[in-house]
This record gives C-alpha cells, structure tokens and sequence, in this order.
C-alpha cells in the first residue's frame, strides 16, 4: 500500500540546511495497523506531511496504493488525498458551523456527491461509529471523544485507501482513548490500512507495528 | 468503488464540466449555508458595502439637485443674450444735467442693427403694463401681453407649435396679429379647436390669432401673448418708443460679448449725450458674463459631486478589503481542513471569491435600491407639494454611473479579497489547522 524508497527532506535557509529525513526505506502492507513513534525532532511530522502529500520530498520515491506521488500540481495533490488518504488529527478540526452529518460529508462534496446522497453516506458512516443519533448536532455540542469519533467517520466516508491520523488521542483521557482505538482497531479488522502517529506507548502497544523513528531515520 | 459513489461521480461529470461555475448549486448551497452561519459577519459586509453605495446615490442626488436647481433659476432665456435698459443719467455731462431721462424709440432698434458689429438677433420690448384683459367668446381671462420684434423668439428661446411667430410683415404694417402660449389657448380653446384666425381681444381691441408656442421656462412662460410691438406702440401708444433691447451676439466669448457691449455704449453715449462711464443712464446686461459665473459654480458643484463620490467609493473599497482581509484570515483554520479533505486550491479561492461577489453584490445592490428610493421619495413629495426651493431641484441620479460604481467597488472588494485567500491556500493545511 505505501512504499518509501529513500525519502530525503531538508530544509534549507540562507544560511543553514537542517536535514529532517535521511532516506527513509519503509513499507506498509495492505490491512496493516501500525504506529510511527518519534521524539520531537525526529522527523516524524515531516514524515506525516509526506505521507499525507502536503509537503514534498526532495529526494527518494513515495508510491501511495500504486500512484507515484512525485512531482504533481497541487491540484492533482488534493484529488489524491480526496480519494486516497482520510485523515484524523490532534485537535479533531471539524468545521465548527457544520453539524456532524455535515462535516462527515464534507469530502464527499469534493467527490461531487450530490448533496442528498453524501448525507445519507455521512449518517451512515455515522452510525459505524456510534453517534447515529448525534448526526444534526454541531460539534461544540459535543464530547471530545464524540468529535474524534466524528472525525474519523469523516475520514472513512471517502472510503480512502489509508487512514492517517495524527496524534489522534492526544487530546483525550485514557479512557476516551481507548474507545477511539477500538474505533480504529475495529477499522482495521474490516481491512482498512491505518498508520497512527502517536508518543504515547500505550497507544502504539495497541497496533500490529511500532515505526521508530529517531534523527531522521528509521531504527 | 461502490455503485453509489460511481452514480454521483457520473452525474457529477455531466453537470460540472469545471471547476468554476456559476451556476453550480451545490457550491451555493455551500455559500448560503457559510453566510448564514457566520451572520455577525456577513452583516457587518453588507452593512460597509451598502452604506456605501446608499450614501453614494443620496449625496449624487443632493449634488444633482443643487446643480438642476441653479440650471433652471438660469432657464430658458438664450444665455448669449445681451439686455438694455435706458434709464437716467447719474452724472452731469456736456453741461446737460444729471437726472436726465433717456427713452428708447424705433431707431435704437436700428442702431443696433445697422451699426454694432457682432449682433445676431435683435428684439426691443415695449411694455404694456401688467396684466391684460384678454376676452374670446365671452370667456375673460387676463394675461401677460408682451410686444416684440420677431427676433424675440431667438431671445426666449420660443418653440412654435402651431401656426407661425409674429413677422416682419406684422411689425411694417402694425398688424393686430397674436401669437398665444399652449396654456392662454388651452383655457379659451377645447382640445380639439384650431385657434388660429380666430379673434381675440385684448383690452378692447381685437387681434387675430396666428400661432401657439411653448416653452421650456416652464408653466409661467407659456401663459404669455405676443403681439407685434409697432402695434402695441400704435395701440397704446404715439412716440414708438421702446422700454427695453435685448440683442444676442452668436458664439462670441465673453471678451468679444464685452467689446460689443463697450460698442453698444459708446454709440448710445453719444447719440443721447450722457457720459460713457455713467452706468446707470444705460444699464447693460450680459448674459454672458453671468452664464460664465454660473458655469463656474456648476464646475464647482460638478467637482464636489466627483470628490463626494470618490471618497465614498474609496471609503467603500477601504471598507470591504479590510472585512474581506479579516474573513480569510478568520477562515485559515477552515481552508486548512477543506484541504485535507481534497478541495483543490482554486475550488477555495473561487469559493471564498464567489461568497464575497454574492455578498457585496447583493448588499450593493440593496443600498442602491433604497438610495434611489429615497430620492425618488423626496423627489415626489417636493412635487405633490409643490415644494421649490432655490438650492433643490428634481434630485435625479443617474443609474448607469451608481451601478458601475458598485462594479468597481465588488471588484475591488473582491481583489483585495483574492491575494490573501491564495496564500491561505498556499499554507500547508496541518500549520493551519494548528493556528
């Protein structure tokens, strides 16, 4: 599902070029649940924008469900994550004036579903994560555990070849967190490829495959 | 792919053939849906956008009422027009004694048309006092009756409707011929009757009908009769004298108006013997020379009507690029998120472009509408009521000027708009989710 063929990335200013990745070789399977651990530093949230396609690398390959990812306009970036890549961040980031219903729908109005459909879709996908009845409330309504789980329904609707969530559970106590990890886990069991991009141990314990990585590489 | 996604993909292909489109209704949807969620800040721009263009038309429309109001105070008269009056000298000259009467006869009418160079259109006045009773059919009315040259009619400015003016022929053979205004014939004739030949009587003597006239001086003028003025003189009285001259001097300046009208002194200084300097034995007055200063208060009235609506223009512009600056910014987070969803940059920039074109489009035209409106309300009011006043006069705008204005303030608006929506959209999407 996702090869990495010696992925570089530096940054350079005028007078510095701090270089973040190293060559990075990685590849996750199809149905995988892996974990990329990381200090801060480490590259791990380069790592992230890349496998996300919202930074480019300078050096190496990325081939993403087959698709090389080298190169493209950001125009056929965005078609790529549209259809490729559901993501799950930190700080939830619904829109704060749409319901969930409408929020879960949101990439589907970029596949140009028409309104109607992509709702039915969104209270669907809401209904696999538990929150059926909550699919006309905003998000300010709700639990943190709740707008995560929204989230993720979100990141699922577009029926992706990847799921990437960032830090997913750092905002949420234990015990939320463990129900969104069950959410994930019970993803993956139905065949969906997840890479979860956390510091914390216990999280990472969870999935099938922890990706150090430390210094720009991987360990 | 699921049958359903591949059926909304298909539709989607047949009905988007871009990804701009006026008229895609689900993007609408979209932009309905972010005004009215966001309602303190959509009413805060279309509350700058329309304030603008409502102040805009009410301030064209007070400036247009000040200017219509000084062109109709100047009205209809020729504007290249010179007048005399004889009145009495002021000053002793050439032993005669101030306080000598000077009186116009039929030959000052050739003075000025045999001897001053420059003259156009001559006509002298003689004045029949005040209101006439004028009697047709046994029907009274009185009117203004004014005796005239044929000339007179370049003077006033005089549109002959039906029939002729009155001739040369009138004024060589003191014929008792009239030539009515539209209302002296609407109040003696119906609709349908044709008023030349017929006979009309004023005070006492009977005159033939021969032509009807409007004006654009308004009611006021067209209440007049005109009747040769050697048949006045005859009529009413025997030394053909003529109270007033009035001359126009084609398209001479006014330093050539000025040359002509020193001419006019001169030779009628001389020819009555009062002093050249003495102003008050010949009052002179030009037209020209007052139509100059009023030219030069239109231009000041046009400069502040221009100034006004630029400031306005630009207050607006000011206005809608700081809000749409203050929208981007306030939707970093969101551009950020609809990026990691797929949207493509310019479906963001033409989203948030769109949004804006609608809003202070709409707004635009709102305050447009109840600007004119507003006019259009005093406008009326001062005509039900018959309100005139010297300084305000049918406050018209014009429409084409107010909307291209609205144009250029959407457009404007939505440029300043445009430079910081692309780079939101340039901001990598996990840096503006944080922020």
């Amino acid at each position: 599902m996702i090869e990495l063929r010696d992925i570089r990335k530096s940054y350079r200013t005028e007078f510095t070029n701090l270089e973040v990745l190293k060559g990075i070789d990685l590849s996750i399977e199809k149905g995988e649940l892996v974990s990329i651990m990381g200090s801060s530093g480490s590259g791990k949230s380069t790592l992230l924008n890349i496998l996300g396609i919202l930074d480019e690398y300078d050096s190496g390959e990325y081939r993403l469900a087959g698709h090389l990812i080298k190169n493209i306009s950001e125009t056929q970036a965005a078609k790529y994550r549209n259809s490729l890549i559901g993501f799950v961040f930190q700080s939830f980031n619904l829109l704060s004036f749409k319901n969930a219903a409408e929020n879960v729908a949101l990439p589907l109005y970029y596949q140009k579903m028409d309104r109607k459909k992509r709702l039915d879709v969104a209270i669907e996908y809401l209904d696999r994560v538990g929150l059926k009845d909550w699919a006309f409330h905003l998000p300010n309504q709700m639990s943190g555990g709740q707008q995560q789980r929204v989230a993720i329904a979100r990141a699922l609707a577009s029926q992706p070849k990847i799921i990437l969530a960032d830090e997913p559970t750092g905002a949420l106590d234990t015990k939320t967190s463990y129900e969104v990890m069950e959410i994930f886990e019970q993803v993956n069991r139905e065949g969906m490829t997840v890479i979860i991009v956390t510091h914390e141990n216990d999280i990472a314990a969870r999935t099938n495959r922890i990706i150090r990585l430390t210094d720009g590489l991987i360990e | 792919m699921n049958p359903a996604r591949e059926q909304g993909l298909r539709s989607s292909f047949i009905v988007h053939h871009s990804s701009f489109q006026m008229f895609d209704l689900d993007k609408w949807q979209e932009i309905f849906e972010s005004l009215k969620k966001h309602k303190l800040r959509t009413l805060l721009t279309a509350f700058a956008v329309w304030w603008g263009i409502f102040m805009l038309v009410i301030l064209l429309g007070a400036g247009n009422g000040l200017q219509n109001s000084f062109e109709k105070n100047f009205g209809d008269d020729a504007v290249n027009s010179i007048w005399l009056y004889p009145d009495r000298t002021s000053e002793p000259y050439k032993g005669l004694p101030a306080g000598r009467e000077i009186r116009f006869n039929n030959s000052d009418f050739d003075v000025l048309r045999n001897r001053i160079e420059g003259v156009e259109h001559v006509t002298g006045r003689y004045y029949l006092g005040g209101e006439l009773v004028v009697e047709y059919q046994g029907k009274t009315f009185s009117y203004d009756v004014r005796s005239v040259h044929p000339d007179h009619l370049f003077l006033e400015n005089t549109l002959v409707k039906k029939g002729r003016y009155i001739n040369e022929t009138d004024i060589k053979e003191r014929r008792k011929v009239c030539t009515i205004g539209k209302l002296v014939k609407e109040s003696f004739f119906k609709e349908d009757e044709d008023p030349i030949g017929q006979p009309l009587n004023i005070k006492g003597t009977q005159f033939t009908i021969v032509g009807v006239f409007e004006d654009d001086g308004g009611e006021n003028e067209m209440r007049k009769i005109y009747i040769p003025i050697t048949t006045a003189q005859r009529i009413f009285d025997t030394q053909d004298r003529i109270h007033q001259l009035m001359i126009t001097v084609g398209d001479a300046t006014l330093e050539e108006s000025k040359v002509i009208e020193d001419n006019i002194r001169q030779e009628y200084a001389g020819k009555y013997n009062f002093s050249p300097t003495d102003q008050q034995a010949l009052y002179i007055s030009n037209n020209i020379e007052e139509y100059q200063q009023f030219q030069s208060i239109f231009l000041g009235i046009q400069f502040f009507i221009w100034f006004v609506g630029i400031g306005s223009i630009i207050a607006g512009v000011v206005g809608v690029s700081n809000i749409m600056l203050i929208i981007v910014k306030d939707r970093t987070k969101e551009i950020g998120i609809r990026k990691a969803m797929g949207a493509t940059p310019w479906s963001i920039v033409s989203m948030i472009l769109q949004e804006a074109i609608f809003l202070t489009g709409v707004a635009g035209y709102l305050g447009l509408l109840t600007g004119f409106g507003l006019v259009f309300a005093v406008q009326s009011f001062m005509e039900k009521n018959k309100i005139e006043t010297e300084f305000f006069y049918n406050p018209e705008v014009d429409f084409a000027s107010v909307l291209s204005a609205l144009i250029f303030l959407v457009f404007c608006g939505t440029l300043a708009g445009l430079i910081p929506a692309i780079q939101a959209v340039r901001v990598n999407p996990v840096t503006a989710m944080r922020g």
